[in-house]
């Protein structure tokens, strides 16, 4: 990347009516965790800032309230809006955005797209495996598309697809070819499932919070479900959760009321507790 | 023998008669009180929180230890929970043994241990209006602040 290049933050699409899945796609769950919060970790190790893209109805939803969120600001509907939206919001910065049905999506893919985006045309995309037209919701979308995209929905335009195929973009040839394979239908989701392994049901833990931990989690206790197989893993993704100033090398940590280690096996059922430098006396 | 909380004042009395025993020669106690000044800062007040379940067996273990260490006739540890104001008593632990050598070093040894060991935590309230948890914020990596 070279100086003046746009930064580029993540916007994930996660306003569709789903209306072949019946159901909200960005809540259909793989490996135990939400098709929305698998997306949004992705994207969060490729790009500094992570948003969701949201009708206006939407942002009170589960899963989408407690996130950055870019909400529907132009008139119309579908992904172009979205697009369009997060472009107006913040003008300087090109989005890597990213619809919320592609369960397959890997780092290998967003590296690839990454580093392969060429700033000086309106987009970057791949070009779809299948059919080779261009794939518009995982691409790379440069700010001076938002002037190209305000007078293609002006003359009634709506298909980001149809957008890519008439404009200047770079289209790329996916190195993972089932990165941008998307699920659509039950019958397609139950493939997914199947495909990317029936993961272990998650474990049903209780974590007590004491001092620095408890103000900074915001609470004393809660029961959670979780795939972290040690407390090392617990820790890592509470931290990330609640923003736990303390690292681990300065905790010390006990499960069911006893002093543990960090690589234990958790079981269903354990109380964890993470013990902050002590200061008794 | 014992150990545990209380968010009431310790009763130093009852808990200095509960130690008597014939065959003690000597008894020893420590008080930990709340002081005033703290790593530069002005302190007013103190809050104290435990990981009571996992604390207890922590402090019996280590009155256990004294006992095995020590020739003792009985030991008692009790630690304060919740708010406590300046001069107020934190923690109090008694021994009596059959000489009174073996009572000074069993309390030195049992109220070293239970700062060390014990997940329990002190957040210091000071006179400019802020607060923070004692070895976790201003000095994350020490764990011998007093």
């Amino acid at each position: 990347m070279t100086a003046g290049t746009p930064v580029v933050h993540a916007l994930v699409l996660a306003g569709g009516s789903s209306s072949r899945m019946r159901r909200d796609k960005a809540l259909l769950e793989y490996q135990g965790k939400t098709q929305l919060d698998r997306t949004i970790e992705l994207a969060a190790r490729h790009t500094p800032a992570v948003f969701v893209s949201v009708r206006a109805s939407q942002t009170a939803e589960p899963g989408r309230a407690h996130r950055p969120l870019i909400v529907d600001a132009v008139a119309g509907e579908g992904p172009l809006v979205g697009i369009r939206s997060a472009l107006a919001a913040q003008p300087t910065v090109a989005w890597l955005v990213i619809a919320c049905d592609l369960p397959f999506l890997s780092d290998a893919a967003l590296d690839q797209l990454l580093a392969e985006r060429d700033p000086a045309v309106l987009a970057t995309a791949f070009r779809s495996a299948h059919d080779g037209l261009p794939e518009p919701l995982c691409a790379v979308w440069e700010p001076a598309a938002a002037a190209a995209l305000a007078a293609y929905a002006e003359g009634g335009g709506r298909c980001p697809r149809k957008f890519l195929i008439r404009h200047a973009v770079k289209l790329l040839e996916p190195r993972d070819r089932r990165a941008l394979d998307n699920v659509n239908t039950p019958e397609e989701y139950a493939e997914a499932r199947n495909a990317l392994g029936a993961a272990a049901a998650p474990l049903r833990l209780t974590v007590q919070y004491f001092a620095l931990l408890r103000e900074q989690a915001g609470r004393s206790e809660e029961i959670l479900a979780t795939r972290a197989a040690t407390p090392a893993d617990l820790f890592t993704e509470l931290q990330s959760r609640y923003g736990f100033s303390l690292g681990r090398d300065q905790l010390k940590v006990a499960v069911n009321g006893e002093f543990s280690e960090w690589g234990h096996r958790l079981a269903a059922g354990d109380s964890v507790v993470f013990i902050p430098p002590v200061a008794g006396g | 023998m014992g150990f545990h909380f209380t968010d009431q004042p310790i009763d130093t009395a009852a808990a200095r008669s509960g130690l008597k025993d014939p065959g003690a020669g000597g008894y020893v106690s420590f008080e930990g009180w709340v002081r005033d000044f703290n790593e530069g800062r002005q302190v007013t007040r103190l809050e104290y929180e435990a990981f009571q379940a996992l604390a207890v067996k922590e402090g019996e273990r280590i009155l256990a230890e004294a006992g095995q260490r020590f020739p003792l006739k009985a030991a008692v540890c009790i630690h304060r929970v919740g708010s406590l104001d300046l001069t107020d008593l934190a923690v109090w632990v008694g021994v009596s043994a059959v000489h009174r050598g073996e009572a000074f070093e069993a309390c030195r040894y049992i109220i070293d241990e239970v700062k060390h060991r014990l997940p329990i935590w002190k957040k210091e309230h000071y006179s400019s209006g802020d607060s923070g948890w004692v070895n976790c914020e201003r000095c994350a990596k020490g764990h011998d602040a007093a």
